[in-house]
């Protein structure tokens, strides 16, 4: 399966090569041509295959982005554990006891704490100060710990995709789902044909700061532009009744407005319009929170109409994370069609 | 221009939902200018035609405003919203909301008597009077904006939007005003401003001006116990030095205040220490380009309840005009 693939490469921030390799090979039979851009942007060209109609945009962009969080090293302590910094949005809460690997010869290691038992009660209670903390690969001393990792290595959680469910929701966990996730479902819109040329981009930095789709952007200068997300879900028990932001299992989330961006409404009444004809299940990502891709290409040149699509994925930005391929389908489904119902152009 | 300012601060637009003031602007400026269109974001320019031998300016004022957006129903009818742009906590418990299609809601916040603290956005919800679920008549990414009518206090006028209807009101009477000028104009009226200068960030890209000029409000020391600044109502529009988002190079600055001066216009100079405007984005554009910012002075910005002086509203107008119809040398 491409997504446990994907899932499992490395490609933490400013490091997705790994990554763009798999999805070249897994594009490779439906695109026409593909470049690879200064920033490691994946921009892949597949030409309209279908009669346009006279209000037919002309060049639609769907973007995901390649990279995952991650850390990076920092330093080599003289006890041989390895200083790190994070890269992206991390909870410092979930970084304790946790395993992960280190640089292109992917060392494990652990991300060393105190043991409960020599903890004072404000330890107890509190979270850890991250940069305080230490990835343990096993080495006793500066220069053992030199041989296996260096400054500037990056680190990925280790984290094995598993398939969960077998029933109706299919659901799987894995790391990176934010936006392997995205990338998986972009490799399957490129299967279908399309009435203007379909600019496919897999993006680099988007967790640091949307860095791979703004310059992406500005070289496609697309008339409308989608971006494909793993989005933040808050569906577990609550004795309160406020808003989940998105629910496993009841479809892909439609962003209408984050931090970053206010979707076009055209955009997302076209989506709402498409899953209500189909019957496709859809919701609203019910929360302006975050920021995805959408944040950088709707700024870019004289502004481009963008909307953002994403898979509910619980535990997002932690060691491991949890979604739905009921999820997946149906967001695969509603993209497609949605695409393919912008033949119409964009209602004025 | 009171009848325009009414009509443009009572209409519905918050940022990124600007289609109804966008509407009423064109229909006013639609006979004045040579061309008019919208762009990808929603920025609405229209371009008046100079004589030639002039620059190519750019006016721009947002047409959006602050507001709330509909994040989650619950069971019971009450709707949860998220800001748009900065509003304020302390001016919403028992202010209504208006949305798009009219619809009304009330304000409310939990612990209701209870608690004198400003609640958190988490415990504020809007009531639209529904009974239940089932007939709540607004749903999710639905947006609203302070319901208050315009006020004309003679002097001094009071609205929801003053921020920055009233910018949108000098920049289009600057253009029903203007008479002939070698200048190329386009008067842009921009959207999402308010999230972080968006429209103007695109539109300034698309118009590629020489120099631009933003129209924008600004807050003032006038009030009791206010934060020291020099700016109060009535003395005049300002001509921006600084605000947080931008330093206007001291050639646009001088052009401006040289201008004021030879027409015998009062004005304030601005240093504005909290907030930013337009011309941060335009000033940022492509390779960059020479921008400064006229504003309105103006009492409890981002409140149901901003107030302007018309004088100062008036005094905008005749600043522009002369800056848009005279050669311009930086």
């Amino acid at each position: 399966m491409l997504l446990k693939e994907l899932s499992e490469a490395r490609g933490v921030s400013g490091n997705e090569a790994a990554v763009r390799e798999i999805i070249l090979q897994a594009v490779q039979d439906t695109i026409d041509e593909h470049r690879v851009d200064a920033l490691g942007n994946l921009i892949c060209t597949k030409k309209a295959r279908r009669t346009p109609g006279d209000k037919t945009p002309r060049k639609v962009m769907v973007s995901a982005h390649m990279d995952e969080i991650g850390f990076i090293i920092t330093g080599i302590n003289g006890d041989g554990t390895l200083r790190f910094d994070d890269v992206g949005g991390i909870d410092g809460r979930v970084l304790l006891s946790k395993q992960v690997l280190v640089g292109d010869k992917q060392v494990p290691g652990v991300i060393g704490y105190k043991p409960p038992h020599l903890m004072s009660p404000s330890e107890w209670n509190s979270a850890p100060d991250t940069s305080k903390l230490a990835i343990d690969i096993g080495a006793t001393n500066k220069g053992g710990a030199e041989k296996l990792a260096q400054v500037g290595d990056y680190v990925t959680f280790r984290t094995f995709f598993e398939v969960l469910d077998e029933g109706n929701l299919r659901t799987v966990k894995g790391k990176a789902f934010d936006d392997r996730a995205g990338c998986a479902t972009l490799v399957e819109l490129l299967k279908a044909d399309y009435a203007f040329d379909l600019y496919a981009v897999f993006t680099t930095q988007e967790e640091v700061g949307l860095r791979g789709a703004k310059v992406a952007a500005y070289a496609v200068a697309p008339d409308v532009a989608f971006a494909l997300e793993g989005t933040i879900c808050d569906d577990l028990p609550n004795d309160k009744d406020v808003s989940p932001v998105t629910e496993v299992g009841k479809g892909p989330a439609i962003t209408f407005a984050d931090r970053s961006m206010l979707a076009d409404q055209r955009l997302v009444r076209l989506l709402v319009s498409t899953a209500k004809r189909l019957d496709i299940p859809y919701q609203f990502k019910r929360a302006v929170a975050g920021g995805t891709d959408s944040g950088a290409v709707h700024l870019a040149r004289e502004g481009v109409p963008c909307v953002t699509v994403a898979i509910p994925t619980r535990y997002i930005h932690a060691p491991v994370s949890l979604l739905s391929l009921s999820d997946f389908d149906h967001t695969v489904q509603l993209v497609r069609e949605s695409l393919l119902a912008l033949e119409g152009g964009l209602e004025s | 221009m009171k009848e325009i300012i009414k009509k443009l601060v009572e209409a519905y637009g918050p940022s990124g939902h600007e289609g109804q003031v966008r509407a009423l602007i064109e229909g006013l400026i639609r006979d004045k200018a040579d061309e008019i269109r919208t762009d990808a974001l929603g920025n609405l320019i229209a371009f008046k035609k100079g004589t030639g031998g002039g620059k190519r300016i750019m006016t721009a004022s947002h047409m959006d405003e602050i507001g709330v957006i509909v994040t989650y129903v619950d069971k019971k009818g009450f709707v949860r919203c998220a800001p748009i742009g900065g509003v304020r906590t302390m001016t919403l418990v028992g202010s209504r909301v208006r949305f798009a299609d009219g619809t009304v809601g009330v304000i409310g916040a939990e612990k209701w008597m209870r608690s004198a603290d400003l609640p958190p956005w988490e415990e504020l919800f809007v009531d639209v009077g529904a009974t239940s679920a089932d007939d709540v008549p607004v749903g999710v990414g639905d947006a609203a904006v302070f319901d208050r009518p315009f006020a004309d206090l003679g002097k001094r006028l009071v609205s929801k939007a003053m921020d920055n209807r009233i910018g949108c009101a000098v920049n289009l009477q600057a253009l029903l005003e203007m008479g002939e000028s070698p200048n190329d104009v386009y008067f842009v009226f921009t959207t999402q401003e308010e999230v972080g200068l968006r429209g103007a960030t695109v539109s300034a890209f698309g118009v590629e001006p020489d120099v631009a000029i933003a129209l924008d409000v600004t807050t003032v020391g006038d009030t009791p116990e206010a934060y020291p600044m020099s700016v109060s109502l009535g003395d005049g529009p300002t001509i921006k030095v600084m605000d947080s988002s931008v330093i206007v190079p001291a050639a646009v600055k001088n052009w401006m205040m040289q201008t004021a001066q030879k027409a015998g216009i009062k004005y304030q100079p601005e240093v504005l220490e909290r907030g930013g405007t337009d011309t941060a984005a335009i000033q940022r554009s492509r390779a960059g380009i020479p921008a400064g910012c006229i504003s309105i002075p103006c009492r409890y910005v981002h409140s149901p309840s901003e107030m302007v002086d018309y004088d100062d509203v008036q005094g905008a107008v005749r600043l522009t005009v002369e800056l848009l119809t005279n050669p311009v040398t930086l």
